[in-house]
């Protein structure tokens, strides 16, 4: 695959992230290509979500969280100081490792939070993001008679996809997800990895995770951090056949991490 | 036979029984005051409420009848007074807390909630009877209220911090990370959720400021007639009962049964309806 056919919808340079001045990732260039999908990959502590932490400003939201650099989306730094956080989250969505349904809110109440917490809708345009959203991650079958039972009665892997149509229902451009699957089961996994595919057709679409065999499944494009470095970006197949650094190969063969 | 093993397991049996039994014995004291007090009360008190207690003014010595029924609407009157001075201080300092209230500012506004619990009711009295009756020239439900509302602060402010922070960050980032503005996460989704213990908590601090005493004796003062101003002194349940207890009539005394009855049966009834509720909090 040739890199410069495609769209690089966020493209990262020299970024710098820390804590109180501990740095937890250095010098990151990176692309981020639309309607593909990018796996992070490295071990525990490396700075995976530290990463996509940073594309939509939630990293600062944490005391002691220092960052400099530029993260470009469409062009624009996303890091200037004088950027619209909020809007910016809205263009870039963002899945947690464990599913966060609002445990006051209904199903429905859920998938429309974003919206529904944002501005006033009538029901009407409500019902139909709901519908959309939820068709969208897959989970609309499964709950469409259900919308008016609490989001956390939800096995965890429809939890999940709820979050999902939850992020889908404010219509970003970008969707993070950070380590997805590692409170799901197999089962559950591997609908979300189906779910994955359908969804670049239309997204941006950055997934952290430890499993390298999911990354190795469902990513087209694959970063592999160490210690606050990215020392290696490379189309997917390229990292897990061929790996050009000897750091990588070590971690994807096993050795350690 | 009896061998050894057998002997030993005796003497611990007897500890087991011995132990036991004092462990009961302390439970039943500790649980003694509270059921004679509540029996005695009921004994006393009953016989004394009817209708007419409920819903008459306060008699004249010598005739009988006659009500608290000012006092029973004083007293929701104060304890709504208290909740519009000590609710938004007490919830939203403790949504402060728990957001920001890391560093030595925090500490500081936490260490104050803490001495401001154990100062004694009658002294946030005399700070209302300064700030307020002093200024106004005159008694008034404000002054009550007013006092009251300081009351609550601390156990508000802590319980609404606590149960804040019981909610996972994981649900605050959810928030934000649709974009939404810092505000309504805090409100729609943290407060929200926090909110069954929050609650509980203000129902605590509410049965705990309507049987309060000392602080209305020279705030709220007292009265004996119907009144509905907040700037006129009020009569209120505790403070009624205060003084026909200390009064040399028997009608009077009557009165103050049926009073303490009737208060402690709603302090009661908050109580437990909160703790039957507060155990369906689920956070997860």
């Amino acid at each position: 695959m040739n890199n410069n056919q495609l769209n690089a919808k966020i493209v990262v340079e020299g970024l710098n992230a820390g804590f109180f001045g501990k740095p937890a990732l250095q010098k990151i260039d990176m692309n981020l290509y639309e309607n593909r999908v990018t796996a992070i990959i490295g071990p525990s502590g490396c700075g995976k979500s530290t990463f996509v932490r940073c594309i939509n400003r939630m990293h600062e939201t944490v005391p002691g969280a220092t960052y400099s650099g530029r993260i470009l989306m469409d062009g624009d730094d996303i890091l200037h100081p004088r950027i619209d956080v909020a809007s910016l989250r809205r263009r870039v969505g963002m899945v947690f490792q464990k599913p966060t349904p609002f445990p006051t809110m209904s199903v429905y109440d859920n998938a429309c939070a974003g919206l529904r917490l944002y501005k006033k809708y009538s029901s009407d345009e409500l019902d139909s993001v709901v519908e959309l959203s939820l068709k969208q991650a897959a989970i609309w079958d499964e709950v469409k008679d259900m919308l008016g039972k609490p989001g956390i009665s939800l096995s965890g892997g429809q939890q999940q996809r709820l979050c999902i149509a939850r992020a889908l229902a404010v219509e970003p451009e970008v969707i993070l997800l950070d380590e997805p699957c590692s409170a799901l089961d197999p089962i559950s996994t591997g609908k979300i990895e189906e779910l994955i595919q359908e969804l670049k057709k239309n997204y941006t679409i950055v997934i952290v995770t430890h499993n390298m065999q999911q990354a190795a499944r469902v990513a087209d494009h694959t970063g592999f951090f160490l210690l606050g470095e990215l020392v290696e970006f490379d189309d997917t197949s390229k990292i897990f056949t061929a790996p050009s650094d000897k750091r990588t190969e070590d971690y994807i063969t096993g050795r350690f991490g | 036979m009896e061998n050894g093993w057998q002997k030993q397991d005796k003497i611990r049996r007897l500890k087991n029984v011995a132990f036991l039994a004092t462990v009961f014995a302390f439970t039943v004291l500790a649980v003694v005051p509270l059921f004679s007090v509540v029996s005695y009360v009921f004994l006393k008190g009953i016989s004394a409420v009817n209708l007419d207690f409920f819903t008459n003014l306060p008699a004249p010595v010598g005739d009988p009848g006659g009500g608290m029924g000012n006092a029973i609407v004083g007293t929701i009157i104060l304890v709504c007074l208290g909740c519009l001075v000590g609710l938004p201080v007490g919830i939203l300092g403790g949504m402060w807390l728990s957001q920001f209230g890391g560093g030595k500012r925090g500490f500081l506004i936490r260490y104050c909630a803490d001495v401001l619990s154990s100062v004694p009711t009658i002294v946030v009295g005399i700070f209302s009877y300064v700030l307020i009756v002093l200024t106004m020239r005159r008694f008034s439900a404000i002054a009550g209220g007013f006092a009251l509302g300081i009351i609550m602060i601390p156990t508000v402010t802590r319980t609404t911090e606590e149960m804040i922070k019981m909610v996972p960050r994981t649900l605050y980032e959810s928030g934000l990370a649709l974009g939404l503005p810092e505000w309504k996460v805090a409100v729609h989704i943290v407060l929200r959720t926090a909110w069954n213990g929050i609650f509980t908590g203000i129902m605590l601090a509410v049965a705990r400021i309507g049987g309060e005493t000392a602080p209305l004796i020279f705030t709220a003062f007292n009265s004996m007639y119907w009144n509905l101003r907040i700037d006129q002194p009020m009569a209120s349940m505790t403070v009624q009962i205060y003084n026909y207890a200390i009064s040399p009539f028997s009608e009077w005394h009557a009165q103050a049964w049926a009073g303490s009855l009737t208060l402690v049966t709603a302090i009661l009834g908050i109580t437990l309806l909160v703790r039957k509720f507060s155990k369906r909090i689920r956070y997860e």
